[in-house]
């Protein structure tokens, strides 16, 4: 049998550098487990230094390859960074195949990057409480640059990485006749627009495209103070990636010192909590509930009862525990 | 609560063929597992690095090239130097028994050669990660 080191040991450890020990939080954070809050509420208090950047785009946009370019020249710039890669999970099986880690062989054996791959079903409750858990473990111990990758389709990952400080959508040429993620609904959530592969002779169509959509105001992020810049990079030849470091800065910088920023940040907060709570409401309840849950479903198939009338019921039994 | 089993499938060494893995990590993610695959050409210090980065529950490593003597306690080595006592570690691909009778005595799990049905794969890690228990 394997031993179990509390959590509050396993922060000791990763606060000095345990890659291991760093692991295992995140795989705690994903568990859900009571016994890990206060391990987790310290990092919290560590955290707070790092720019965390979410990117996003549709499949096969190249975000995988993006950012491992991009961790390389912020490496040789001499920063840590963190990846989180964000892989859906089979609807069918509950299980997931995660292999951004083959695009960013690169990276493999440095021990500046931290990637740890999650599955959006991989989590109990939320997926986004857990990421942003483990962006925690990352931020306090001392990665300067936390990147979240999820796939731009479907609410959950959207979201995840719109609690990012810097929104970075990845367009692709080549991949349908306009810009795919106008269809996703991702181009607004932009605070800076990647055309990716821009090595191949369609993509200028792609950056054509997305400029002219912005002048047509296309943008949710930032207010007037923000305006959000398209980059064009080609991870095949290392190209663009300083105008995006810049651009990246640039955006942090603007989070810092704008009034508009500093809301953009308790927005995060907000967030964090309302999913935190979201998270712990919802365990409690399939803890406590489910028995009458089936009970009163039965009730509700055989019509003897209304949908709102066996809501109210499943409610009406449900107290929700304080703190241990 | 305890998580879905994790684990990460790694090719080592020169050859390039990972249609086989591909299928297992397929198998098992039918089969309610999440798979971190690593791609082709991976070192040994490499697979371990990313192996505890990610905490998977087993390690499975694939080998046609006939290298397995040598990396393999390579890999045992780079987990114990960091202190990983709990990763469940096998063996995949093609090798002949006695060196399998020798990499079990050497710390590794289990030995799953080139035909091993995607069931008895399934079962093995499933036993495995069942006697190690939680962690
Ligand atoms: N020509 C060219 N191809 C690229 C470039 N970047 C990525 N690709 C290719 O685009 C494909 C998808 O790349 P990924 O980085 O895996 O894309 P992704 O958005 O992470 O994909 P998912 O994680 O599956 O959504 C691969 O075949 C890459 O080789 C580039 O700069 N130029
Ligand atoms: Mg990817």
């Amino acid at each position: 049998m394997a031993k179990f080191v509390p959590s509050d040991v396993l922060v000791e450890r990763a606060l000095v550098g345990d890659s291991a020990a760093m692991a295992r939080l995140m795989s705690r954070a994903e568990a859900a487990t009571p016994e890990c809050r206060p391990a987790f509420a310290r990092l919290y208090q560590k955290a707070g230094q790092a720019h965390i950047v979410g990117i996003t785009g549709v499949p096969g946009s190249g975000k995988s390859t993006l950012v491992s370019t991009l961790t390389l020249k912020l490496r040789a710039a001499g920063k840590r960074v963190g990846i989180i890669a964000v892989d859906p999970s089979s609807p069918y099986s509950g299980g997931s195949i995660m292999g951004d880690r083959i695009r960013m062989s690169a990276l493999a054996g440095d021990e500046g990057v931290f990637i740890r791959s999650m599955a959006t079903r991989g989590a109990h409750g939320g997926m986004a409480r857990a990421s942003l858990e483990a962006v925690d473990v990352l931020d306090a111990t001392g990665f300067d640059y936390v990147i979240i990758e999820t796939v731009g389709v479907g609410q959950a990952e959207v979201e995840i990485a719109r609690a990012a400080h810097t929104v970075v959508v990845v367009s692709a040429p080549g991949l349908g006749d306009d810009i795919q993620a106008i269809k996703a609904g991702i181009l607004e959530i932009a605070d800076v627009h990647v055309v990716s592969k821009c090595d191949r002779p369609d993509a200028n169509r792609t950056i054509s495209d997305l400029k002219t959509m912005l002048t047509l105001g296309l943008s949710l992020s930032g207010g007037a103070s923000w305006q959000p810049k398209v980059v064009p990079t080609s991870s095949a030849q290392g190209e663009g990636f300083e105008e995006l470091i810049t651009a990246l800065d640039r955006h942090a910088q603007w989070m810092r010192s704008s009034s508009a920023g500093q809301d953009r940040l308790r927005h995060i907060a907000e967030f964090r909590m309302l999913k935190t709570a979201e998270d712990l409401l919802s365990q409690q309840f399939l803890a406590t509930r489910k028995p009458a849950l089936a009970l009163i479903s039965g009730q509700l198939s055989e019509r003897r009862i209304s949908p709102y009338q066996a809501a109210e019921r499943l409610l009406a039994g449900f107290q929700l525990e304080g703190p241990a | 609560m305890t998580n879905k089993i994790r684990i990460l499938l790694a090719k080592v060494g020169l050859d390039g063929h990972d249609r086989g893995v591909k299928i297992v990590a397929r198998c098992l993610r039918d089969a309610g597992m999440d798979v971190v695959y690593t791609g082709l050409h991976r070192s040994p210090e490499e697979v371990v690095a990313a192996a505890v980065q990610e905490d998977v529950d087993v390690l499975g490593v694939s080998l046609l090239s006939g290298a397995h003597m040598t990396i393999f306690p390579k890999i045992i080595a780079g987990l114990k130097a960091r202190g990983v006592d709990d990763i469940i570690l096998l063996g995949g691909g093609v090798m002949p028994d006695e060196d399998v009778v020798a990499l079990k005595k050497m710390g590794v799990h289990e030995v799953l050669l080139q035909d091993t049905p995607p069931n008895t794969i399934i079962q093995t890690i499933e036993r495995l990660v069942a006697e190690r228990g939680d962690r």
